[in-house]
């Protein structure tokens, strides 16, 4: 991915002419396209009114200050990401710390170093590029407020270890359903049946990461961080069957055959992160408990009850989620039996 | 102490090109007796941001430069803005303008 020394788009803030014919210009000569504003109140206005890749602030100017303007940005939810780079007097250090420790991407003294100017703006535009691009991927496999969660909170690209509750589903008998129907039915029943499926897990703070024929295998606690996973994945499952019975009951009366599902749930550490290539990336789960929530869901069938868990995420659901302890399975390829839960719909 | 320093003003020079020096120092020597204005004005009505807010672009501009001892005097006087200590102003305004009358005269000259 070549990123560096690509030309930005510059908003330059200041309220002193030299300084900002200056700044201009040197950006100009690196490539830049740049634009300018007087004050703070003018600059917060350009911002809103088009996009940047990168900010130059001055701290010290009338009506609204490098200050206000900072913590506007950082109050917009649109507007948080954009790198900014204080640019201050070498005496004022003091106040550039605050704006750093307010968020602020960087800083620059004046009288300005070109060699220091061009390194740190490119820095930062790189930061934009990359931030820009993990926006974009996170949108296309999780809500924006989990992507925005996730920008917000930070995450590393590598993989790592977390804690988290996967989730397969699977329609019972898809074969045997499939069989009964014309390919163009087949093909809109799967269509609304995840759509379903997407709304109970991504309104419960789950990532669809795998959708694989008729089933889906679905992320709670990760990317995003969140302490309830098991109790939300809980409740997606529930949702689910929730959901399904006004689904069936619409094709009941279309004549139609109904869709019974299988849900297995478990919760453990697992390696998570992202793989893919620059187009096509996703975020993935590898792990034992990825394969004990498989085995859980094929379970469904043997003991004919739609949801399923672990004993891992039974400790954590709240005591009024109602289950009924089916005791210990050992599961093929396993040599530890996994007590399991059936959860009541 | 040289008006200007010439390796900061070789550097400016440098950085920005030969016709884009002369409309810096232009758009200086067309500010700056609007920043000087705004700090006698700050000082004749105590208004203290006024004053330190002008000495500090005074300030800003002059070592952009290199114009050392103005900007070593519109720092001092910043610093008494800051401190909200204006009747300690003294001959400053004074020698503010005087050390400006030298760099107006100094960077015209190397306009080329």
């Amino acid at each position: 991915m070549k990123l560096r020394h690509e030309p930005g788009q510059m908003l330059v803030v200041d309220d002193n002419r030299v300084n900002r014919l200056l700044l201009t210009r040197a950006l100009e000569q690196n490539g830049h396209q740049v634009a300018n504003a007087e004050n703070g109140k003018i600059g917060l206005e350009m911002l809103r009114a088009k996009s940047y890749d990168v900010v130059l602030l001055d701290i010290d100017m009338p009506e609204i200050n490098g200050f206000e303007v900072l913590e506007a940005l950082l109050e917009d939810e649109e507007l948080r990401y954009l790198p900014v780079i204080m640019t201050s007097a070498s005496d004022e250090l003091d106040r550039v710390v605050k704006c750093i420790e307010m968020g602020a991407e960087d800083y620059l003294v004046k009288p300005l170093n070109p060699v220091l100017l061009r390194a740190r703006v490119n820095a930062s535009l790189e930061k934009k590029r990359l931030r820009d691009e993990q926006r974009r991927l996170f949108r296309t496999f999780a809500t924006p407020e989990v992507a925005e969660q996730l920008l917000r909170d930070g995450f590393s690209l590598g993989g790592k270890y977390v804690t988290a509750s996967i989730m397969f589903t699977d329609i019972r008998s898809f074969t045997t359903l499939s069989e009964k129907q014309e390919p163009s039915e087949i093909i809109e029943m799967l269509n609304d049946y995840f759509a379903i499926m997407f709304d109970a897990i991504t309104a419960n703070n789950g990532t669809v990461n795998q959708m694989q024929g008729d089933g889906l295998m679905a992320i709670f606690g990760a990317p995003a961080q969140d302490d309830q996973h098991c109790e939300k994945a809980v409740n997606a499952a529930l949702e689910m069957i929730e959901l399904l019975k006004v689904f069936n009951e619409q094709r009941v009366t279309q004549g139609k055959t109904e869709v019974r599902i299988g849900i297995g749930i478990a919760t453990g550490k697992v390696i998570a992160g992202y793989t893919g290539t620059q187009h096509r990336a996703t975020y993935t789960c590898v792990g034992d408990t990825v394969n004990l929530a498989a085995r859980i869901e094929s379970h469904t069938k043997v003991v004919g009850k739609p949801i399923l868990i672990d004993q891992y995420t039974h400790k954590g659901i709240s005591a009024g989620i109602q289950v009924e302890d089916l005791g210990e399975v050992i599961f093929k390829g396993k040599q530890q039996a996994i007590r399991i839960f059936s959860v009541n719909s | 102490m040289p008006v200007i320093d010439k390796t900061t003003f070789d550097e400016l020079k440098q950085m920005s090109g030969d016709d884009f020096i002369n409309e810096l120092i232009d758009t200086f020597l067309e500010d700056a007796p609007k920043m000087i204005a705004e700090i006698k004005s700050g000082y004749a009505s105590n208004n203290v941001e006024v004053f330190r807010r002008a000495a500090h672009s005074m300030k800003s501009n002059a070592a952009t430069f290199g114009a050392s001892q103005l900007a070593a005097l519109a720092k001092e006087l910043e610093m008494l803005g800051k401190e909200n200590k204006l009747q300690e102003t003294g001959d400053r305004l004074k020698s503010l303008e005087e050390a400006y009358d030298s760099v107006r005269s100094e960077l015209t000259r190397l306009k080329s």
